[in-house]
């Protein structure tokens, strides 16, 4: 008989399929997610190598990281050679006989967003995707990661993956967050305290009072830097939240009535690899300064000192106040923070104002085309519009720079996204990451300012 | 996949920390559906003066003379972190790498290695600190890395192990598990029912 469990040790349990021979396990996986940008070259190599799709009913792909997020968009991109990869993951989702979400479907929207949206993702299942960020699903109780395109092939063509068991490691944030200070700061100050290479080889597990107090939304912000954390995935244990939230999403089970729901959770006595305490009531807002995740202070703070590389790509020196910093563009969107609730505590700071007229570009890009309309119809897109924000249609936009929209050379951007690597959203471009409120505050301010001073 | 037993090379030293595969390969330089045309972006943003015109910067270890038909990088702490895309694995591969040795791997990328062929080895910082330039040999069946009088000892699971050894493909192997994946699906399709949605018309 087993002794007391952690909620991933259930998970990985209930799909171990069977040990192979040398000593990995065969691992279930529940479902299979794919986008425009890794989801044709995997469907392409099965089609070359006579492997069909084992179950097409628990694929699915979207159309997200390059498409245009302009209105009135179609196939075309600003991408050189992007329509291909569209045309061609149509192709190969259609011939597949997977579900496919394309360019004009209304439930269109970045994969992390659209999947919790419509109950693809559920308590207790596993799912990957070849995608780093598919560890935000986590936040609905599911082992959820990121994979590439061979292990996507490997998913999809067999049902499973051949796994070496990960470590687990429990994150738990005592206390209240103050007012102003969000999920998103939890993540940057875990990453700041205990690394970008801090969760390797683990499953991380967020507990504490701080992490039961946030809802959906904010979980999946929490969850979404995982991977920034260089953890195989976060989970959080379902609760009534999770349910509440779930119940009625289309591809959701009618009822969560069946005793496996109230089991997947951590048994009281279960031990972990490792365990880290963060208390959640000493968190300020957070951004970073450098060029990793992990060069995060409080937005109060200063400039410490880093790797040099870090401090000559981003202009700061150590012992610089990073408040005050000047920002050329502001941008709200991705995986991480464009979701309905992050839209709304933008707003609340933004209405009735207007962004500094030293911002050369601001962009709200929502996270799917139902929070889009969900915003829209709530008003949210003309406080945005008036504050000076472009209010786009959903996709990843410029969270990456793909060779197509851009900032202006040389700008210095403050984004509400999970990546701060030396040109990610575009060659020489530097990139202070930090909450939606953070972002809309610096916007108003023309230079990286601390929401809580602009709170009502 | 392909297949890997011992290499001697010269290594490459890349010793900066968190080296994410948007580096390793930008977006941009991710021109097509496929796995090949991707060595000329590999380290774009640190490899050319102007990626756009394609000037090389001579400063960056890959452009060095001595860097030519080298097999090994080195690299710090956390390689490969950042996006899941398999095209870094490709890109480095296609350059002529085969093996990278790091402090740590970010862990989609150790697992995209593996399944391609390229061994991602882990040493301390300060045994690949003595290696720069250096005459290094990998021997997998031993899990050893030789660099002059020393010997280092590196771990790797027994499958991928296993796997590299012999060159196996990973999908041909786990189809032959079949009949045992398909009677766990059928106890599982009745314990977690929500789990199997009836296919689509």
């Amino acid at each position: 008989m087993t002794g007391p469990r952690t909620f991933f040790a259930k998970i990985w349990d209930a799909h171990h399929v069977a040990d192979t021979a040398a000593g990995a396990a065969l691992i279930a996986i529940d479902r299979v997610f794919l986008h425009e940008r890794t989801g044709a070259a995997a469907l392409k190599a099965m089609a070359a190598a006579g492997r069909p799709v084992h179950d097409p009913a628990r694929v699915f792909a979207v159309m997200d990281h390059i498409v245009d997020t302009r209105p009135g968009r179609g196939d075309q991109t600003l991408m050189p050679g992007g329509q291909a990869f569209i045309t061609e993951t149509r192709e190969a989702a259609l011939a597949a006989g997977i579900t496919l979400f394309d360019v004009t479907d209304p439930d269109q929207g970045i994969t992390h967003v659209i999947s919790p949206e419509l109950g693809i993702v559920l308590p207790g299942l596993t799912l990957v995707a070849p995608d780093s960020h598919t560890c935000t699903q986590g936040a609905l109780g599911a082992l959820a990661w990121g994979i590439g395109s061979s292990e996507a092939e490997h998913a999809m063509a067999t049902g499973v993956l051949r796994l070496g068991r990960p470590q687990s490691m429990r994150v738990t944030f005592t206390g209240q967050l103050a007012p102003g200070v969000t999920a998103k700061d939890m993540a940057l100050a875990l990453l700041a305290t205990h690394g970008a290479g801090g969760g390797a080889g683990h499953v991380v597990e967020f507990a504490g009072e701080a992490v039961r107090a946030l809802d959906i939304e904010s979980r999946m912000t929490l969850c979404n830097m995982a991977t920034e954390f260089a953890a195989m995935t976060g989970i959080i244990a379902p609760d009534e939240r999770t349910y509440a939230y779930l119940a009625g999403r289309r591809h959701a089970p009618p009822a969560f009535d069946h005793p496996h729901w109230q089991s997947l959770h951590t048994d009281h006595g279960a031990t972990f690899d490792r365990e880290i305490v963060i208390d959640a009531g000493a968190l300020a807002p957070m951004v970073t300064w450098g060029t990793s995740p992990e060069h995060a202070v409080a937005v109060d703070g200063t400039v410490p000192q880093g790797p040099q590389r870090a401090h000559e790509y981003t202009g700061l020196a150590a012992g610089t106040p990073i408040k005050g910093t000047p920002i050329d563009a502001a941008f709200i969107g991705s995986c991480t923070n464009a979701r309905l609730s992050d839209l709304r505590r933008a707003a609340r700071l933004l209405k009735g104002r207007r962004i500094s007229p030293a911002i050369r570009k601001a962009l709200v890009v929502p996270g799917s085309m139902a929070v889009r309309r969900a915003a829209e119809a709530e008003g949210l897109d003309k406080v945005f519009a008036d504050a000076g924000f472009e209010w786009r249609e959903s996709g990843c936009s410029l969270c990456f720079y793909a060779g197509g929209e851009g900032f202006a050379p040389g700008s210095r951007t403050i984004s509400s996204t999970n990546r701060n690597f030396e040109g990610r959203q575009g060659p020489g471009i530097r990139t202070h990451i930090a909450s939606p409120e953070t972002v809309a505050a610096s916007a108003l301010a023309g230079a990286i300012a601390d929401p809580r001073e602009m709170m009502r | 996949m392909k297949r890997f037993t011992t290499l001697t090379s010269r290594a490459i030293p890349l010793l900066r920390d968190n080296i994410d595969t948007d580096t390793v390969i930008p977006s941009r330089e991710m021109k097509s559906t496929g796995r090949t045309g991707l060595a000329d972006g590999l380290f774009a943003p640190w490899r050319y003066a102007d990626a756009a015109a394609r000037t090389p910067d001579p400063a960056f270890p890959l452009n060095q003379p001595e860097a030519a038909g080298q097999r090994i990088l080195l690299a710090g702490a956390n390689f490969g972190c950042g996006s899941s895309r398999e095209h870094a694995v490709w890109a480095l591969m296609e350059w002529g790498i085969a093996c990278v040795i790091a402090p740590g791997f970010a862990p989609i990328f150790q697992a995209n290695a593996l399944r391609n062929g390229l061994l991602p080895v882990v040493l301390p910082a300060p045994a690949i600190a003595a290696m720069p330039w250096a005459d290094v040999t990998i021997d997998l069946p031993a899990q050893t890395v030789a660099c002059g009088q020393s010997v280092h000892p590196f771990a790797i699971a027994p499958e991928p192990k296993e796997m590299l050894l012999e060159g196996l493909d990973a999908i041909d192997l786990t189809l032959k598990a079949r009949p045992q994946i398909d009677a766990w699906t059928a106890r599982d399709r009745a314990l977690r029912p929500w789990v199997y949605p009836e296919q689509q018309p």
